[in-house]
């Protein structure tokens, strides 16, 4: 306690930016749009204008508290539950504006959050994000896990409840709810399809290429040129010979694949996803002590012994950081296919871009930047986890 | 560097060229992917005027978030800004779990259609690796020979510019490198936000079923990201090629 | 030349050096040693000021170094540490010419002094001048950084373990090169190392540090016969303690008049080879010459004997 006192009268430089941002975005930003249809522009309304008196100024007040203990408060773990405190008083107070400025039973007007909204989403989070990397000791994987469960549970159940049903993008969920999760499965499979058939291919390879030094160049090499070919232009490349194929072999086109769809999607992630596997499985095995080689040798073990249980064993997280590479990167990537039909939540990215439907944008954007950072979140937990129990 | 390879470099940039300077010499080459009658060469537009286009605003975003990157970078490695260093290191992971189009698609509602999203997009998404590599570039200077700078008596901005900043370069170019690769890329979906770019013949193929417009499209953005790359890096070697060979 | 007064330095509540006082003489080689963490690291470092002190007082002739931006005082002295911190990127020529250019010295008298320093550090200057350090081998890189470190002329050189990471056949040379070195230039040199035959070998002078306290100042021949301190004489080594003062006395200095046949030694070996040689020959008696092969006069073993011995 008294060092938290003592504390509090040097300003935390991080925290004296977050809270001008945050109190510059309240005082001139839009908390909330209000649109009459889903296509024209909006009003702007600060959140004093829509919320009740009472409703506001506790709004305020607890946001200015949060903004004392960002300012004052070393803590790290206060840090957090404050900042998590602030997301929820601003998810609240944006979907009971939503609430109260949609007239009852009114399914054509829109209440889109403004620019305040999400530039206080941002400060929050950045606050959040620095108390995290600030907690001692560092979170446990486990825990970490446990905290991103927590976060998507009360996210999912205010979700399930319609909380934020009033909100546009929320509107837009509604008359798309088949598609989206139709479309939510497909973006998910083909993320993961193509990294399973990368894996397949790429671990061989890369063995391989540890003990063939001759092949590493050439084939690192060639994929690094995959690498450099830009997605739209590989997806649209891939189109041409898997047209071919499909008009000249009736069972492929059978099977499915055809010019356009997802067949050219995850051709195109799974030779994406090719070298970040395989650089870190060479990468790996390069690391692996010759002396444990050597020992494992001297105790007589065979050489497939070797090479499963002490060689790839040594190297899994290494070969674990190149399968998270390759999934944030194929979830982000799954994206772009849809322009060329292979479906996922870039339908609705390019649909909103087409229809300048913003809130459709942000139906497809949302959901994605979400899978990849839990997908993030757990591969990450998963290797350190691995690290830990080595050391 | 292979013989081969830098004629193999050179005969990509010989096709490319000649390729955006009479589009219709190669109508042959395309005619047997199009049907009914369509048009073998992409004729909504000028192919090098868009080639070039694109490449500027490449350019453009990539210079703005090396500048901003890199200084970033070296603020967060001095000792009077080494408290941000793991929240920045931690914002960086995360900003990379947000994909290209993610970016891009949010840009739009805040500036509008047109050059501005993609602008903007390319220049947070191209901040990334740059700020990345800066900063293991950073950390990865000897500490003996930073303490035999200080030792000498070089003042922190000397040590900087003379030691620091130059032994990290191969891999501050190698993060600017990845941006511009990144960036073409991106660049080409940015015409799906109106910006000028090859990205205009790719959707125009896939909205007529046209595949000579997509390979079209889709081939002269691959040679640029390769020809781009090839080019830094030839660049790089040149510069560093007698100091940092292990 | 340099004064250490009352120096210590904290970091939180660990204190790494306590209260040292230490003089150093002009010319001289001085060596602080010490197991690792005993703080002698760190006092060298506050003398050039990489580390700065929590209280007292470094004088250089004189002068309160606390009385000069740090980063100009360091100009004015030699630095050279394990692993020698050559500048990757820039080639031999351009390594020691650091600290002449950061002074501002002319061209003329800048490329002189290189080629000085690499002729007197044995590196021919047309080979070696236009290398890059990872072109080098482990003892030439070691050369460089010492040339490197006396380029503007310091009149003082620290020196952190600059040996520590060679090969003990070319450490041996190395150690040699710098006394050579030192009485060229007349420079003052500290030099920490954990080494107990280095700092008999090198110092004229030998500081014994342990938890950030100096436990005895002297010369190596006081340091062996009159430890003031267990720990001292632990570092020193009792078993072969004869045999340690032995090496630190030359032929030249113990020579006794007349002549003797048989075996022949240099004056400047030690008395340690002279006995070596003697027990190996079974002769009773060795001739002293010196360096043109004249005569000097004899050593016997008992002469030899009577220098092993305190007193």
């Amino acid at each position: 306690m008294t060092t938290t006192v003592a504390r509090l009268h040097r300003i935390d430089p991080l925290g004296a930016l977050v809270s001008a941002v945050g109190a510059a975005s309240l005082l001139w930003l839009p908390f909330v749009v209000f649109k009459l249809n889903r296509i024209l522009p909006g009003d702007a309304h600060s959140l004093m204008q829509v919320l009740p008196a009472s409703a506001a100024l506790a709004c305020q007040v607890s946001l200015i508290l949060i903004a004392l203990v960002a300012l004052g408060i070393a803590d790290a773990r206060v840090r957090l539950a404050a900042a998590l405190v602030g997301v929820i008083v601003v998810a609240a107070a944006v979907a009971s504006a939503a609430n109260l400025l949609t007239p009852a039973g009114n399914r054509v007007v829109r209440v889109a959050p403004g620019s305040g909204f999400w530039v206080l989403l941002v400060a929050l989070g950045l606050m959040a994000t620095d108390a995290i990397t600030r907690l001692r000791p560092r979170p446990r994987p486990a825990v970490r896990v446990l905290m991103l469960a927590l976060f998507a549970a009360v996210a999912g159940a205010a979700l399930a409840h319609g909380t934020f049903d009033n909100l546009s993008v929320m509107r837009e969920y509604a008359v798309n709810a088949g598609r989206f999760a139709h479309e939510a499965r497909q973006h998910v499979w083909l993320a993961l399809g193509s990294l399973a058939a990368a894996i397949v291919v790429a671990l061989p390879l890369g063995i391989l290429c540890h003990r063939v030094p001759r092949l590493r160049g050439s084939v690192l090499g060639g994929l690094n040129v995959i690498q450099t070919i830009p997605a739209i232009a590989l997806y649209g490349i891939l189109m041409a010979p898997l047209g071919a194929l499909a008009a000249a072999v009736p069972l492929a086109a059978r099977l499915g694949i055809r010019g356009i769809g997802a067949a050219p999607a995850v051709l195109a992630l799974f030779l994406y996803s090719l070298l970040p596997v395989v650089a870190n499985t060479v990468a790996g095995l390069k690391r692996v002590s010759p002396a444990a080689v050597e020992a494992a040798r001297g105790m007589g073990m065979t050489r497939w012994q070797i090479l499963t249980g002490v060689e790839l064993l040594l190297a899994l997280p290494t070969i674990l950081t190149g399968i998270r590479i390759v999934l944030v990167q194929n979830i982000g990537l799954v994206t772009v296919a849809a322009l060329i039909g292979g479906g996922g939540l870039g339908v609705f990215v390019f649909q909103g871009i087409g229809q300048t439907a913003i809130d459709l944008v942000l139906l497809g954007a949302i959901p994605t930047v979400a899978l990849a950072f839990s997908a993030a979140v757990l591969l990450d937990a998963l290797i350190d986890t691995m690290n830990r129990t080595r050391q | 560097m292979s013989r081969a390879a830098t004629v193999l470099r050179l005969a990509a940039l010989a096709l490319l060229v000649t390729f955006l300077l009479t589009p219709a010499s190669f109508a042959p080459l395309f005619a047997p992917l199009t049907q009914y009658g369509a048009p073998p060469i992409y004729d909504q537009g000028n192919l090098l005027t868009l080639a070039l286009a694109q490449i500027a605003t490449v350019c453009c975003a990539t210079a703005a978030s090396a500048v901003v990157a890199v200084g970033l970078g070296i603020l967060v490695t001095r000792a009077s800004g080494a408290q941000f260093l793991p929240l920045s290191r931690t914002l960086v992971n995360i900003g990379q779990t947000f994909p290209p189009v993610a970016v891009l698609a949010i840009a739009v509602p805040l500036v509008g259609f047109g050059l501005k999203p993609t602008l903007i997009a390319l220049f947070c998404y191209g901040l990334l690796p740059i700020f990345e590599n800066t900063i293991s570039g950073l950390h990865g200077c000897p500490p003996a020979v930073i303490e035999a700078a200080s030792g000498m008596g070089m003042s922190p901005t000397q040590r900087l510019l003379g030691v620091e900043l130059p032994l990290a370069m191969p891999l501050i170019l190698e993060g600017i490198r990845l941006s511009l690769v990144i960036n073409v890329g991106t660049a080409a979906i940015g015409s799906t936000v109106g910006a000028k770019g090859l990205g205009e013949v790719i959707i125009a193929g896939l909205l007529s079923n046209n595949t000579a417009f997509i390979l079209q499209g889709g081939l002269v953005t691959g040679l640029m990201a390769i020809l781009l790359y090839e080019a830094m890096a030839a660049v790089e070697r040149r510069l560093f090629r007698p100091a940092l060979i292990e | 030349m340099i004064s250490i007064d009352n120096l210590s330095k904290q970091y939180g509540s660990t204190t790494v050096v306590d209260r040292v006082s230490l003089d150093i003489e002009r010319n001289s080689i001085t060596v602080i040693v010490g197991t690792s963490g005993s703080g002698k690291s760190t006092l060298l470092r506050m003398i050039n000021r990489l580390v700065e002190p929590s209280s007292g007082r470094v004088l250089i002739d004189g002068n309160d170094t606390a009385g000069e931006p740090a980063h100009l005082l360091r100009r004015r002295i030699g630095y050279a540490i394990q692993g020698n911190g050559l500048f990757p990127h820039r080639t031999v020529a351009e390594n020691i010419a650091t600290v002449p250019r950061l002074l501002g010295w002319d061209d003329t008298r800048l490329r002189a002094r290189v080629l000085q320093l690499l002729t007197v550090f044995q590196l021919d200057p047309a080979e070696f001048a236009g290398k890059f350090p990872h072109q080098l081998s482990g003892g030439q890189q070691q050369r460089v950084g010492v040339a490197r470190a006396l380029a503007a002329e310091p009149a003082v050189l620290l020196m952190d373990e600059p040996f520590g990471a060679l090969d003990p056949i070319i450490r041996a040379k190395a150690q040699d090169d710098l006394l050579d070195i030192q009485r060229r230039f007349a420079t003052t040199i500290v030099l920490v190392t954990h080494d107990m035959d280095e700092a008999f070998r090198l110092g004229s002078r030998v500081a014994v540090m342990s938890r950030g306290r100096v436990l005895q100042y002297d010369r190596p021949a006081v340091l062996i016969t009159r430890p003031a301190d267990p720990f001292v004489s632990q570092m020193t080594g009792l078993a072969d303690r004869a045999m340690r003062l032995l090496s630190l006395t030359t032929a030249g200095e113990a020579v006794i008049p007349g002549a003797a046949g048989g075996p022949v030694i240099a004056a400047s070996a030690s008395l340690r080879d002279a006995l070596s040689e003697l027990v190996w020959r079974g002769a009773e008696s060795v001739a002293v010459v010196d360096a043109d092969g004249a005569p000097l006069g004899r050593l016997t073993v008992a002469a030899i004997l009577a220098h092993g011995r305190p007193g």
